[in-house]
């Protein structure tokens, strides 16, 4: 049997190694007619210039592409190791929409693929896109948030949140060029260059080599914004800055985790308002606090480049009127606080930064600049906390998030009632393991929680009170609480209770890098273990691959409907803000 | 029970342990080390920076001991370890996520010694230092260090 599948194995081997060279963009790409792109191709082995053949829709490259490309003699891997030969030609333009046939042949290396290049009419149909963004929202999340903030009657909910009444959706499939499963940057990116990418790749194609910023780029849609138009550009978000989805509208690596790089990436493009934490990538080393290595001071260059800095609740409010066109605001060295902890709990880290604005503050700040603008806006509105919440299984938090994300979409949907020249689109950008299953009711008998939880008709429905009606639960540890339940995690305690002395950490990490059950949890009574499904190298519940729903409204949504790849909901916005054309006269 | 009245916080279970007997190795010391706890390191925190202490920059200098968690080694053989204040539940280098808590204290032993678990607390002694220095090795840069430091579980 052994022989037999060596054997097997091996045949299957051989059939993998078939020479084929890489070319990026990957076939079935869908490029903006006009947007700068970078070109490259791969090939497995060492190869000779002159062997080289690549036609474009039977021509010969060059005359199509309109340049040529840069030969690589030998890409060098870790330690040296010889990739193979390349070609690279950057910030290649297909100005005329059609398919493109690029066939690549060197020597016993062949590749074919079809590039589909789009354009968009000539009249923008929305002067103002508001692109909201839940980080990880999941029907669950969004049902639980309903219940909690509105509650339930007789079966019926006794409210609608604002996201239950944007009248175009679709279902997105969130997966990456290398695998099924996704992070936040890939599907980020994907919304905002039309290019789905690998996992921790932002505005590039992920290639082989170990440089994370020398890989081939695509146009993020906050470049395409400045290079057809005079719109304005906002991000905001509660977590840091430069995480995955804020740094996906200006960013071009292959590591997400390149925050200091981000940081002057942001700088490059300088979007008009950038409100959220991450002040650390900001601060020169020397600085308690920095996460740089390097001695610039980004909070200066920022200044001096015309931003005005608000570094807390307050100082937004006063900068909000007395700004000078550009807002940077930083509200903490890291990822702010969750609503639950800054509102409610004075959890976290609040002691530390008791003044952060919460995601309605910044979205309405966002909106009051931006619309001075009579050329429009492209605003990003990241809820990043739901996923930094689902991550460790907090799903009180998160859902809390969740009621405050779709606060954010209220203030959105106002403005567009008085500017209905606007796109508003909520989304997410990928999926949780998570569903509710009943409630957890703690007047049941007994000691053991498990024999509290409450499924079909005795789950009942949970006893959240809202008595001053701001839409968040009075308390978040009633007797009576919505059961969510997680589908993955590594070991830990769960404990049928929302966490009253900060966010939830599952699992701590042990000298072997395996994350064991997180002890401090193992004592709360009625607690129980539960073993972990995902392999012991992870510290934290993983992403679903399930669809994400997208919901929409305005002028240009009617182009979100059945399923869409989440690269085609870029086509959608820019087809909206018809950047095929410049807007510009 | 209503579950607000339950609380187990990490602080309670850090103060538990904290009434254990010290059992540190015996070293030949001119003076008993000063304690420095992790809520004592700086004066300020702020967007634009954190401020040490005044207590921390007395204290520069001269041996100190300090209770906290190890951070799993960032490589087996590397000459240093980060104590954090709570167990550290992300690994910096195998998720793109991870980030350090701002208020870590780099401690480079004077000798070799074995890893603890991370669910236990350890109180470390060695010689204060700080101000940004970077790792020559790593690259790691850090702004609070012990020198020449031990440590053992308490």
């Amino acid at each position: 049997m052994r022989m037999l599948l060596s054997a097997l194995a091996a045949t299957t081997f051989l059939a993998g190694a078939v020479q084929a060279a890489t070319v990026y963009p990957l076939d079935r790409a869908t490029i903006l007619a006009g947007s700068p792109f970078d070109f490259k191709v791969e090939f497995d082995g060492v190869i000779k210039p002159e062997d080289v053949k690549i036609t474009v829709n039977g021509q010969d490259y060059k005359t199509v592409l309109g340049k040529e490309a840069e030969f690589v003699a030998e890409e060098k891997g870790k330690e040296d190791k010889i990739l193979g030969s390349a070609l690279i030609a950057r910030g290649l333009t297909l100005p005329v929409e059609g398919a493109y046939k690029i066939e690549v042949t060197a020597g016993s290396e062949t590749k074919t693929v079809t590039w589909d290049v789009y354009n968009t009419g000539t009249t923008q149909k929305a002067k103002n896109v508001i692109f909201i963004l839940g980080d990880g929202l999941s029907v669950a999340h969004r049902t639980a948030a309903r219940i909690m903030s509105k509650g339930m009657t007789e079966g019926k909910a006794n409210g609608r949140l604002n996201m239950d009444d944007l009248d175009h959706m679709a279902f997105i499939g969130t997966s990456s060029t290398e695998a099924i499963a996704t992070d936040s940057a890939n599907t980020m990116s994907a919304y905002m260059t039309g290019h789905k990418t690998a996992v921790n790749a932002l505005g590039v194609y992920g290639d082989r080599t170990p440089d994370s910023l020398d890989d081939p780029r695509v146009e993020t849609l906050a470049e395409a914004i400045r290079r057809q138009t005079k719109k304005s550009i906002g991000i905001v978000t509660t977590s840091e800055v430069q995480d995955a989805t804020p740094a996906a509208v200006v960013s071009h690596t292959r590591k997400r985790a390149d925050k200091p790089e981000i940081t002057g990436m942001l700088l490059d493009v300088k979007p008009d308002v950038v409100l959220g934490g991450g002040s650390a990538y900001f601060l020169p080393k020397e600085t308690a606090g920095s996460k740089r290595k390097d001695e610039k001071d980004y909070i200066k260059l920022f200044q001096e480049a015309g931003y005005s800095l608000a570094t807390s609740k307050s100082e937004l409010e006063t900068v909000a009127g007395t700004n000078t066109g550009k807002i940077l605001g930083l509200f903490h060295t890291g990822n702010m606080d969750t609503l639950l902890d800054r509102d409610f709990l004075k959890k976290g880290t609040v002691d530390k930064f008791p003044d952060q604005p919460g995601l309605v503050d910044m979205t309405n700040v966002a909106l009051g600049e931006l619309s001075k603008n009579p050329e429009g806006f492209f605003l990003m509105i990241e809820a990043a906390n739901i996923d930094k919440m689902s991550h460790p299984l907090d799903w009180d938090r998160a859902v809390v998030e969740t009621i405050e994300f779709d606060k954010a979409i209220g203030v959105a949907r106002e403005f567009a009632a008085k500017n209905p020249d606007t796109l508003i689109v909520v989304t997410g950008d990928h999926t949780h393991g998570v569903s509710i299953i009943g409630t957890v009711d703690d007047e049941k008998p007994g000691t053991e929680m498990r024999e509290k939880v409450g499924t079909y008709a005795a789950a009942g429905f949970p006893n959240y009170t809202d008595e001053n009606g701001d839409g968040y639960p009075d308390k978040i540890d009633v007797t009576r609480r919505l059961f969510l339940a997680a589908t993955n995690g590594p070991d830990h305690y769960e404990t049928f209770r929302p966490k009253l002395d900060g966010p939830f950490v599952p699992a701590i990490q042990n000298e072997k890098k395996e994350y064991v059950a997180n002890e401090a949890y193992k004592d709360i009574p009625g607690a129980v273990f539960v073993q972990g499904n995902i392999p012991k190298e992870g510290d934290s519940g993983v992403h679903a691959v399930d669809d994400v729903v997208l919901q929409s409204t305005g002028p240009g949504s009617e182009g979100f409907k059945g399923y869409m790849e989440q690269s085609d909901v870029y086509r959608v916005l820019v087809d909206t803000m018809a950047l095929g054309a410049k807007q510009t006269n | 029970m209503n579950p607000s009245d339950v609380k187990t916080t990490r602080r309670d279970v850090l103060s538990l342990i904290g009434s254990l007997p010290l059992a540190l190795c015996a070293r030949p010391s001119a003076a008993a080390a000063s304690t420095l706890t992790f809520g004592e390191l700086y004066s300020k925190f702020g967007v634009l920076g954190l401020e040490f202490s005044e207590r921390v920059k007395t204290l520069s200098g001269q041996e100190v001991s300090i209770r906290g968690f190890m951070a799993p080694p960032l490589k087996a053989e590397a000459a240093f370890f980060v104590l954090t204040e709570i167990p550290m539940s992300l690994c910096p280098f195998c998720s793109s996520d991870a980030d350090w808590p701002d208020n870590i204290v780099v401690v480079y032993l004077g000798e070799k010694q074995t890893f603890v678990q991370p669910s236990q607390t350890i109180e470390a002694r060695g010689v204060l230092e700080f101000g940004s220095w970077t790792d020559p090795e790593t690259g790691f840069v850090s702004l609070l260090r012990l020198r020449d430091a031990q440590y053992a579980a308490v």
